[in-house]
């Protein structure tokens, strides 16, 4: 299992380590990290900081992609929850209550969201690549109406800690991803959340037959999910002060996917890795602070980013990586015997 | 019988943690049929698999027709006039029956697709295979067997000179095997090398030439089917002398004792709309009641509303004499009431997921989630059972996919088991399994019977369920037609009652 595990994280791994390299190639000042303040700055963390929100996403979209769903509502709950935090605040600008009424009510809303969706995908057996559609489209309409159009603009110090706060030199935002995957990793390793949900995905009906009650746990990932995205939500209006309903979280379900695909979860469901999720977040994150920190032109990044993916999927393709190892064996002569290989669950 | 078409010659395949094939010679002559032996496990498949290029090989060679091969997949040995039927029919049932023919090799001019050329075409093949069908219809309108006929008339339509039938009778019923073996022999008069593989000992005497027998991945032998007896087969293929069945029926409690026990399950006026009418059964704790019936009798159903698979829209169900209702599998699951599927792929295994996950998966759902069990208490379990169902490769970290059919459903006998059920229902166990796991599972139910487990078993072979039950519930036409106790009863009497419906 181990061996396995370390085997499927080891492309997206390598990828990251070898853009890193990259990156202290081109600019040796790339892994500075200084302190300043009692904080760390750095493109080391800015990376972790910047990909935080990403990361949650990317780590309840596992879940989901585990249970052979998709979650493409994601970007749209992070408007709303954003929307609706910034508004209880901008009404009442009075400190740590008022913060703590809007992060309850915005991932209260966040859950009901998930709800939404799970009962689409579980209650009504609607794909769950239409179900999320649904919200993913009507959720920047609502976040508009919470927000009636407009940025909504903060300041609050409690608030904005969320996004951009330290605690102990640390940005807050790392924090808050770092436990949400330590909770997520105990979640379904520890219980046996993990097992019944990569027998759902990989096949629903003899989990069913076996006992499994699918329907309650598949509503649960999308549930899980949308929190997820929620606390995405409060992270990314809280480090820029302001909620944007049209633009916070626009396409973050794309990466989210990208994240959960190049850390070795396939979409046709089953096993799946968190970490390889968080890895895969990583890698994304990193792919743009690079453009950044290189000076290549931003219209580049969506291009350079599609050109690493593209890389790492390919060495993760079995069938890629046997071309690359073997020629065709010419008639005439015997096969020239394969190296034994794992047989992959990610075949 | 002249000169060999094809020759394997030392055929070694290795999985991880697994030889699959060490140092296996095969031969095939043209103009006969050459059945291939061995339990599950043996390496029949791998072998097949070798020679279709599916799988490429560590060691040894094979040549066709004096020239060395080594196809590089299946489509590369059809083209070299190597076809193989397999034993799940391998067809869309969605097409017509002349499109499933020509699939891929649709006559076409300019790319479009010549429709009666085509049908002319499927037309033709099948008439060498004596099937006069309309080649228009939607195929999934068919028979199984008829599937099974367009299947290899489709493996036909390239210039075959070896056809290769994996298990093709494991889904027909008497007349259906009939007819397919039937071809078979006169696909051999027109001089096809034909490799023939299948559980059924008297089908493969009844159209075998010759026979190599394999034995966990090792050669046993090669045989001319006139120089050896049923008996001797059965032994070389599971290693050692073969169990005599008969004392099985000693062993368990006597139908009057399971008579006297208490009722577990009480099934009154139980139906359910297009599966089965409504039918009432006792089913006492400690009793084998065997289910008989044609396919698409109703005898599945008849199971699946026992469980909860499915919901029954009339009737109700007594449990210990307390009123319930299985609405769900997981109700079923509660009530300790455990359901193996006929179909292992579809509606058992996650094949994705190892031998170890897929054992303790329905006593994890009964538990919840909240509550898992330790790593140590699953290796424990599957350890266990691993070794008390033999199961082949005995590796708990094995993916199920890879396991072969027989220990594929020893694993999922294992995850019911565990669960400690008080009913236990068996649908069609020993479908497609080897002798030797067949007599292991048939011995398991008495066994089971014996400690007070109630048991329902469904086969499609009588003798199974004749040898193994106290009572006998006939279907006919998606009803109960009979219910009969198991003294004096013959495979005739229940054939008869399947076939006529006479109320007994």
């Amino acid at each position: 299992m181990t061996g396995l595990t370390k085997k499927r994280l080891f492309w997206p791994v390598v990828a990251l380590l070898v853009l890193l390299l990259g990156d202290l190639i081109a600019s040796p000042s790339f892994f500075k990290i200084e302190l300043r303040d009692g904080h760390l700055y750095g493109n080391l963390v800015d990376i972790l900081k910047n990909g935080a929100p990403l990361i949650l996403i990317a780590i309840g979209m596992t879940l989901v992609i585990a249970t052979r769903g998709i979650d493409l509502s994601v970007g749209a709950v992070v408007a709303i929850s954003g929307s609706l935090a910034c508004l209880w605040i901008a009404d009442h600008p009075d400190g740590l209550g008022a913060t703590l009424v809007a992060v309850g009510l915005a991932l209260g809303l966040s859950l009901v969201l998930g709800v939404w969706n799970g009962w689409l995908v579980a209650a009504l057996g609607i794909q769950p690549i239409i179900a999320t559609l649904i919200l993913m489209v009507a959720g920047r309409g609502i976040a508009q109406l919470i927000s009636g159009g407009q940025i909504i603009t903060i300041n609050s110090a409690p608030y904005e800690w969320i996004g951009s706060g330290f605690v102990l030199t640390l940005p807050s935002a790392i924090l808050i991803a770092l436990a949400v995957f330590v909770l997520a990793s105990l979640l379904v390793r520890r219980s046996a959340l993990g097992l019944l949900v990569e027998a759902v995905g990989g096949n629903p009906e003899a989990s069913r037959l076996a006992g499994l009650r699918s329907a309650r746990l598949t509503w649960l990932v999308y549930v899980f999910c949308a929190l997820c995205a929620g606390i995405a939500g409060l992270m990314i209006s809280a480090n820029v002060h302001s909620a944007d309903a049209n633009h916070a979280g626009l396409f973050i379900e794309l990466d989210a996917i990208l994240a959960v695909v190049v850390g070795g979860t396939q979409l046709t469901g089953g096993r799946f890795s968190v970490g390889g999720a968080v890895i895969g977040a990583l890698l994304i994150q990193t792919l743009t602070t690079t453009v950044y920190a290189l000076g290549i032109p931003p219209e580049a990044i969506m291009l350079f980013k599609a050109v690493v993916v593209l890389a790492v999927c390919l060495l993760q393709s079995p069938a890629f990586r046997r071309r690359l190892r073997r020629r065709p064996p010419r008639p005439g002569q015997p096969a020239p015997a394969p190296a034994p290989e794992k047989v992959e669950v990610t075949a | 019988m002249s000169t060999e078409l094809l020759t394997m010659t030392g055929i070694r395949k290795e999985f991880p943690g697994v030889l699959a094939l060490d140092g296996v010679d095969f031969r095939l002559f043209p103009g006969e049929v050459h059945a291939l032996m061995g339990e599950n496990g043996a390496g029949k498949s791998t072998l097949i698999k070798v020679l279709t290029g599916v799988y490429g090989v560590d060691a040894g060679t094979t040549t066709l027709a004096g020239t060395a091969v080594a196809f590089g997949g299946p489509g590369e040995a059809q083209q070299a006039g190597v076809s193989t039927v397999y034993q799940e029919v391998n067809l869309c049932p969605n097409l017509s029956v002349a499109e499933n023919v020509c699939l891929g090799r649709e006559p076409r001019r300019f790319g479009r697709i010549q429709w009666g050329p085509m049908r002319r075409r499927a037309e033709e093949l099948l008439a060498r295979l004596d099937v006069h069908v309309d080649v228009s219809a939607e195929l999934s309108t068919c028979s199984i067997a008829v599937q099974q006929l367009v299947a290899i008339a489709r493996a036909l339509d390239v210039e075959a000179r070896v056809l290769v039938l994996d298990e093709p009778t494991s889904s027909l019923d008497t007349g259906e095997v009939e007819q397919l073996l039937k071809v078979v022999r006169s696909l051999r008069e027109q001089g096809l090398a034909i490799l023939f593989v299948s559980h059924f000992i008297d089908q493969v005497f009844a159209v075998a030439d010759r026979m190599t027998v394999l034995r966990n991945g090792k050669l046993i032998g090669e045989y001319r089917t006139a120089d050896i007896t049923p008996v001797e087969l059965v032994t070389k293929m599971i290693g050692k002398e073969l169990q005599v069945l008969e004392t099985l029926e000693d062993s368990g409690p006597t139908r009057a004792e399971v008579a006297g026990a208490p009722v577990l399950l009480s099934a009154e006026d139980l139906g359910r709309k297009g599966g089965v009418e409504p039918f009432s059964l006792d089913i006492h704790a400690g009793e084998v009641v065997g289910l008989a019936g044609l396919l698409g009798s109703g005898r599945t159903e008849l199971a699946r509303l026992l469980f909860g698979a499915d919901h029954a829209d009339t009737g109700s169900v007594k449990i210990d004499g307390n009123a319930t209702s299985l609405r769900t599998p997981r109700a079923g699951l509660d009530h300790r009431i455990a359901f193996l599927s006929e179909n292992r792929k579809s509606e058992g295994l996650v094949e994705e997921l190892t031998v170890r996950e897929n054992i303790v998966l329905a006593l994890q759902a009964s538990r919840g989630w909240a509550r898992p069990l330790s790593r140590r208490r699953q290796d424990e379990i599957a350890r266990k059972y691993i070794k008390t169902l033999d199961i082949r490769p005995a590796d708990p970290e094995a993916l199920v996919g890879n396991l072969s059919g027989g220990n594929q459903q020893k694993v999922l006998l294992a995850r019911w088991l565990i669960t400690e059920p008080r009913l236990l229902i068996l649908d069609e166990p020993t479908r497609g399994i080897d002798i030797g796991a067949k007599t292991e599972i048939q011995r398991l139910v008495t066994q089971l019977s014996a400690d007070g487990m109630a048991v329902v078993y469904i086969s499609a072979e009588l003798e199974e369920v004749l040898r193994l039950s106290h009572r006998v519930v006939v279907l006919r036409d998606r009803k109960v037609v009979a219910k009969r106790e198991n003294q004096g009863l013959t495979a005739d009497d229940v054939m008869a009652t399947m076939a006529e419906g006479v109320q007994a």
